[in-house]
């Protein structure tokens, strides 16, 4: 399956989404990440019964804490697929990639340009 | 054990906005296991603070640590070192912690990262609840293990009272009555017949009503 996907972006694996935490998706964003997908099992699917669901509640209190901070939560985002829909996989990837070019880059790396020109 | 509740970053963020560099430090104990300030909440609110001032054109030096208690000097002690490097300290501790750190370190302000709520119980996941108000003279022997002094709104000994409607408080549907529950509970042990036997005026002066409480034990000191 040679699928077409955005190659800006960075797949960090996981044994299952359940072990997503909140400071990981902040930590991306302080590394300079301009958004963050988490793409778990088919709610209901999960082989550790709640993992997916854990991550959705995890995602979620990102957001909000990205909105409260300025960042923006609408550049965190949760999918859910089976693992053999590869052409899923893709299609997400680039609706992210979308999204994200049209929100520009995270409001951190614009502070921290501005502040590094003023210098 | 203590139950403590985060408090909304803005609140947070607004105390230590003059501040240049601010140490947030967590609490193993009790508010790491009600999810308020262990080092996974020092972690996420370092972090979030971290990327707020950065974004507000204010870059500020945030650093985290985690102690294993904040209401022991052993371990307060650990701090000592750097303390100076800090202009103020954000306790996720309970109010205890913070306290005890803040009269450790005089010169050091000291701003709470969390409400203190209460003594209670992990019922259910992301659900705690009262058990005890550390009133100091525990009368749970004579009430079938529950307590009416932490669980009944009126504090009522001899209950329960004329607002007790099918099993509930009259603060509302969701609120058990405490004399209900300790009825059933008695009815359960077979030891009905202690609900006839009328509690006597409680001695409240081991509450707060007798002014900040201390406790001495001779048997421990060295």
């Amino acid at each position: 399956m040679r699928l077409k996907c955005p190659t800006d972006f960075r797949i960090i694996r996981l044994p299952c989404t359940g072990k997503v935490d909140i400071i990981h998706i902040l930590r991306s964003f302080e590394k300079g990440a301009d958004g963050v997908f988490v793409v778990g099992c088919m709610e209901g699917d999960c082989h550790f019964d709640q993992g997916n669901f854990r991550a959705r509640k995890k995602v979620e209190q990102a957001a909000k804490i990205l909105d409260q901070i300025g960042v923006g939560g609408e550049r965190v985002r949760m999918y859910n697929l089976s693992a053999g829909e590869g052409p899923l996989f893709a299609e997400y990837a680039i609706e992210m990639d979308k999204l994200i070019r049209e929100l520009g880059p995270s409001p951190l790396k614009i502070a921290k340009n501005k502040k590094a020109n003023a210098a | 054990m203590i139950i403590a509740e985060k408090k909304p970053i803005e609140e947070i963020i607004e105390e230590i906005k003059d501040f240049q560099r601010i140490l947030i430090l967590g609490c193993n104990e009790c508010v790491t296991v009600c999810e308020a300030g262990g080092k996974k909440e020092v972690e996420i609110l370092a972090s979030a603070l971290r990327m707020y001032f950065i974004n507000k054109g204010n870059e500020k030096k945030i650093d985290e640590k985690t102690l294993e208690r904040q209401c022991d000097h052993e371990y307060l002690e650990e701090i000592r070192e750097n303390i100076d490097d800090y202009d103020a300290i954000v306790s996720l501790a309970c109010g205890v912690g913070v306290q005890f750190a803040a009269e450790k370190y005089l010169t050091t302000p000291l701003v709470p990262g969390v409400n203190t709520v209460c003594l209670g119980a992990n019922e259910d996941r992301g659900l705690w609840t009262e058990r005890c108000q550390a009133c100091g003279s525990c009368v749970l022997a004579k009430t079938g293990g529950i307590c009416p002094v932490s669980r009944c709104a009126k504090r009522v000994l001899n209950g329960p009272c004329g607002g007790s409607t099918n099993g509930k408080c009259e603060l509302g549907k969701d609120v058990d009555c405490a004399w209900q529950l300790i009825i059933d509970r008695l009815r359960a042990l077979g030891k009905l017949d202690d609900y006839e036997k009328v509690a006597p005026i409680k001695d409240w002066s081991t509450d707060r009503a007798g002014g900040p409480r201390t406790v001495t034990r001779e048997d421990v000191k060295i």
